[in-house]
Parts: structure tokens; sequence; C-alpha cells
């Protein structure tokens, strides 16, 4: 089946098969008949403009929402039968980490190693190691006992990295991990990516623009309508509007302005929130 | 205090105080987690129609109480999926359902009326009798059982769905695992503290917990150590100012609740004093208290 992706090497195998995948919400089509094919160990973007179906592809590739017709492989089992589910790292989009009730950074970050460990186990050392290593990746290390109430927005959002982290897998999945972040947090997210690139571990990113991982991304795949309308090296920016497919609409501050990131109002979190829905 | 114990029926009421008062607030940890604060409310009501089959076949009420609120706490689970129903119009729903269906039950049963009801409503703590000891006990050890086996994959649910979906957890067994929970955690605390209580014994303690801590764990603990004090120390006072139990209780863990918000208050503008030097002060959504007028999300 592979033989369709002119740009997948026969011999690597797929962490992510996504063979014409269609989505609709009451009848509205917000993925029309999508193929990509991602092999283990790249670095990919999903780019696309609000509503063109990104955010959608990236959760039916982990069956988050389900898909009217098509086909998911992970790691080449259909979603159904997949169950190596420690291999999946997953990066929500969110503004804050926590529930209603309090938790500490640690809490959450352990979290993330459920799916690897056993029921009624009691966490081992090498279990409190990767929290500790996971906190570290993303500078955290330190404020592992402070509530996630207490951390600003970008630090938050590194907070669910580590928790994907923690579970050592090596396949990740984000969404808009740079929303709402700021420029220096946005630096160390790229790090971090970077990090896990050289690992080898597969990372497939939902962006609104490359910014800062420019450089990190192998692929880029661009959404439009539901469709894909650019699948290749990842688009040059000669002007951030220039790219196909991208109507440039920012409803919420620019994440490169420091001093408008932190929304301050609820009314402005609410507006945050809605561009990434798509 | 010693006065207390020579009664047969103020021990047996003891005994299940202390066990509404550890288990309720363990389960209700989560609910306030996922933001269905409410869902004991709803389902203790439904557990009425259960106490009302429970007299009119003769079946020991709290048995057929249990069977009918596991029945409806699966199916308000249902009605949030299968149908365009939000949570807090499921629990609505609910809430209408029970009541009416105890009200109709208890009138077809000879020799009952609503009084026996409304002992069941706001708990009658003189009528707990063995047999009921031992229903309640059992089902305070499942709990017990499902938190210990399941706790790490209901945080992960009460926090973020989503996210429990992609670590490939069994979502939907897990929400209605944790329904049924709470529908048996409601049925172990109606003897004691009524129906009407139920929800404010699972969701007061962990409201005054959440108010002086930063984790999930302490905040359980504490939410616990209030819950048990309350239940206990109610009961205590009732018995001496001779005064209903189930509201002495619940005004108990309330009062902890006010304490809690004010002490909170302190500890966090010292703290955040301190910390102001070298970090960003918390936002406006992390300081003060966190009411729990959220009914619950749509999946």
């Amino acid at each position: 089946m592979s033989d369709q992706f002119t740009d997948v090497g026969a011999d690597v195998p797929l962490a992510f098969q996504v063979v014409d995948a269609r989505v609709a919400y009451d009848g509205v089509p917000v993925l029309d008949g999508v193929d990509v094919g991602v092999p283990a160990g790249q670095t990919m973007a999903v780019l696309g403009p609000n509503g063109s179906g990104k955010s959608t592809l990236m959760r039916t590739m982990l069956g988050i929402v389900p898909l009217t017709s098509g086909q998911v492989l992970v790691h080449g089992a259909p979603l159904r039968r997949f169950r190596d589910w420690r291999r999946i790292g997953y990066v929500p989009q969110r503004l804050t980490a926590g529930g209603a009730v309090p938790a500490t950074v640690r809490e959450i970050v352990a979290s993330g190693q459920v799916a690897s460990r056993r029921r009624l186990s009691l966490s081992t050392r090498a279990d409190r190691t990767a929290v500790d290593e996971a906190l570290e990746t993303v500078d955290l290390a330190g404020r592992g006992r402070d509530s996630v109430r207490e951390l600003s927005g970008g630090q938050q959002q590194r907070v669910l990295i580590a928790r994907a982290l923690a579970g050592r897998p090596d396949t990740f999945v984000m969404d808009e991990p740079m929303a709402g972040v700021d420029a220096e947090n946005q630096q160390a997210l790229a790090r971090t990516i970077a990090r896990l690139r050289e690992r080898g571990s597969t990372v497939v990113l939902v962006l609104h623009e490359l910014g800062p991982l420019e450089n990190v991304i192998e692929r880029a795949v661009v959404l439009e309508s539901g469709r894909v309308a650019h699948d290749g090296a990842a688009p040059e920016p000669t002007g951030e509007c220039a790219r196909p497919g991208h109507e440039h609409q920012h409803p919420h501050p620019d994440p490169n302005a420091p001093e408008a990131v932190e929304p301050t109002t609820a009314a402005e979190m609410i507006r945050l929130e809605v561009p990434g829905r798509d | 205090m010693t006065e207390l114990l020579d009664y047969e029926f103020m021990r047996r009421a003891l005994i299940a105080a202390v066990l509404v008062g550890l288990v309720t607030p363990v389960i209700g940890t989560y609910l306030v987690q996922r933001r269905l604060a409410l869902l004991g409310d709803g389902i203790g009501h439904v557990a009425l129609t259960g106490v009302a089959l429970g007299l009119l076949t003769s079946t020991s009420p709290v048995l057929t109480a249990a069977v009918v609120a596991t029945l409806g706490a699966v199916l308000i689970e249902l009605v949030r999926v299968r149908t365009r129903t939000s949570g807090d119009v499921a629990l609505a729903l609910l809430f209408y359902g029970g009541i009416a269906g105890g009200v109709l039950l208890i009138g077809l049963t000879p020799g009952a009326s609503n009084a026996t009801l409304v002992s069941y409503l706001f708990g009658s703590v003189s009528t707990v009798e063995e047999a009921d000891l031992w229903v309640v006990g059992v089902l305070a050890a499942g709990v017990a059982a499902v938190v210990a086996v399941f706790g790490r994959e209901l945080f992960v649910l009460c926090q973020d769905e989503e996210v429990a979906r992609a670590h490939g957890l069994p979502v939907r067994f897990l929400s209605v695992l944790l329904a049924v929970t709470a529908a048996l955690t409601v049925v172990i605390a109606m003897r004691v503290v009524g129906v009407l209580m139920v929800s404010a014994l699972m969701i007061v303690p962990v409201a005054a917990a959440q108010q002086l801590t930063k984790s999930f764990r302490v905040t359980m603990l504490l939410a616990v150590t209030i819950g048990l004090l309350s239940s206990v120390g109610g009961l205590a006072t009732s018995f001496y100012a001779e005064l209903s139990p189930g509201a002495t209780i619940v005004v108990l863990a309330l009062a902890v609740f006010c304490v809690s918000v004010a002490v909170g208050g302190v500890a966090r503008r010292v703290s955040g004093r301190r910390a102001l030097a070298t970090r960003r002060p918390a936002g406006a959504g992390a300081a003060g208290t966190m009411p729990q007028t959220d009914r619950g999300r749509v999946t």
C-alpha cells in the first residue's frame, strides 16, 4: 500500500499511515480524502489555515476523532487493533495543564506513564528517573513539587510535553505546542523537539506557522479545506503569507510578541482557545 | 463521648459514619476533577426510586437502591454519549425521573408513606441495622478496590478525556466505572447523611481541601480527613445537641470549607509575596476559590 506515497522509502516502516481519511461533523466534511504516510523517525509538520482540518487529521491519527471512512494504521496496525500505546506521546493543545483539583507538576508528568505502567504497581526507580529526565528536558527540573496552576502558560505547555516524554515513547504527536508560548519558551521547545529528532523519534506537529521550528521540520503537509494542498519540503517562508493555502488570520495575539502572550482576562483566553479548534 | 457508645444504634451509626467519611471524598475528588460535581446528587435521586422499589417488593432498600442507582449511572453515561444531551441536562433528567419514580412507587407500597422516603432523603442513623452495615462495608471495600486498581487511569480520564483516549485507555469503560462507583458511594452514604446530602459530603470536603493543597494526592488525603472528622464529629454533635445528624455533618463540613478558604487565602498571600521577587504571580484563574459550577463536558 505504501507504493502510492512517492516520497516514502520502501524500507522505512511507517509510524502513521493515513489512507483516504474522511471525517464529517454532522455531514459537513472536515477531512476530504487525506492520504499521508509518516515514516518512522521523520519530523513532520501539518500546516494550514484555521478550519483546514489539520487538528482533526492529527486527532484521527490517534483515534480521538472517529473516521467516517478510510483507515489509519499506527506502526503497521489498524487503530482499532493497535495496542502498543506506550510508544505514543500526545501533547494536546491546552491553555492549562491541570484539572479542577490541584495537581503538582510531577503528578501531571508522571501521569504520562499510564500506558506503560501496570495496574496496582508502585512507581519504580526507572519510572521516577524518566519523570526527572522529562522535567530536565523541558527545563523544569526543580519545579516538580509546584502546583501547575502556579506556572505561566508557556511553562504549562512544557509540562504537557514533559508528560508525553515521561512514558518514553518514540512517536510524538503535538497539537500546536507553540500556541500562546512566548519567544523564549518557543526556543526551548524547538531545542526539545530537535533533541527528539536526534534520538530518532517520529514527531508530528500541528502548527500554525513554522517559526523557530523552521530548521527542525523535515517535511510539511499543508492542508486546505480538508485536502492535502502541499506535501514535501517545508515551504520557504519568503513572506509569512506567501505560503500556499495560508490565509493569514490572527485573531489571537502574535505569539512572537512576548508581552501579548499571557492572556489576562477570561475573554482573551476564550479568544485564544478558539483558533486551534479546527 | 463514651456515653455515645452505650447505645447499640449509635455504635452502628458511628461505624457507618466512619465508612462514609472515608469513602465519599475519595470518589468526590475524581468527580470534582472531572467537573461533574453534581453527578452524586443526580444519582442520589435515582437511588430514591431504588429505595421505594425495595420497600414495595420487601427487599433490602439499600440493595435495590444500589442496583437502581448503578443502572442510573450507566444510563447517564449513555445519554451523554449517544444523544445530543449535555452532561448537566442528562443530570437534570435523572434528577426529575428519580424523585418522581420514588414518590410514585412509595405511593403503591402499603404501610409506607412519603415520610419513609424522607428518612432516606435526610438520613436516619437510628434505623441503621446490622444487615445494612454489612452491605455498606462491602460497598466501601469495593469502592476502595476500584480506586486502588484504576486510580491512575481515572486520574488521566478526569483530567483530560482526550489525552486518556490518546493513551489508548478504555475511556468508555472508565467513565461508566466512575459513574457506577459514584452510584455505589451514594448508596453507602445514603443511610447516614441522606440522599440530599450525599453530594455535599462528596464534594464539600474536596472543595475545602483544595484551598490548602498543591497536589492531587494530598487533596484527596486531606478531603478524606475532613470527611471523616465531619461525619463522626457531626454525628456525635447531633447526638448530644439533638440535631438532625445529616444536616449537622454537612454544616460541619461547610464550616471547615469556610475556614479553609480563609486560611488558604492568607497562605497564598504570604507565599505569593515571598515568590514575587523570583517568579510571576499566579494567574487570575489560579488564585482564590474554585467554585464547582461546571456541569460536566459534552463528549
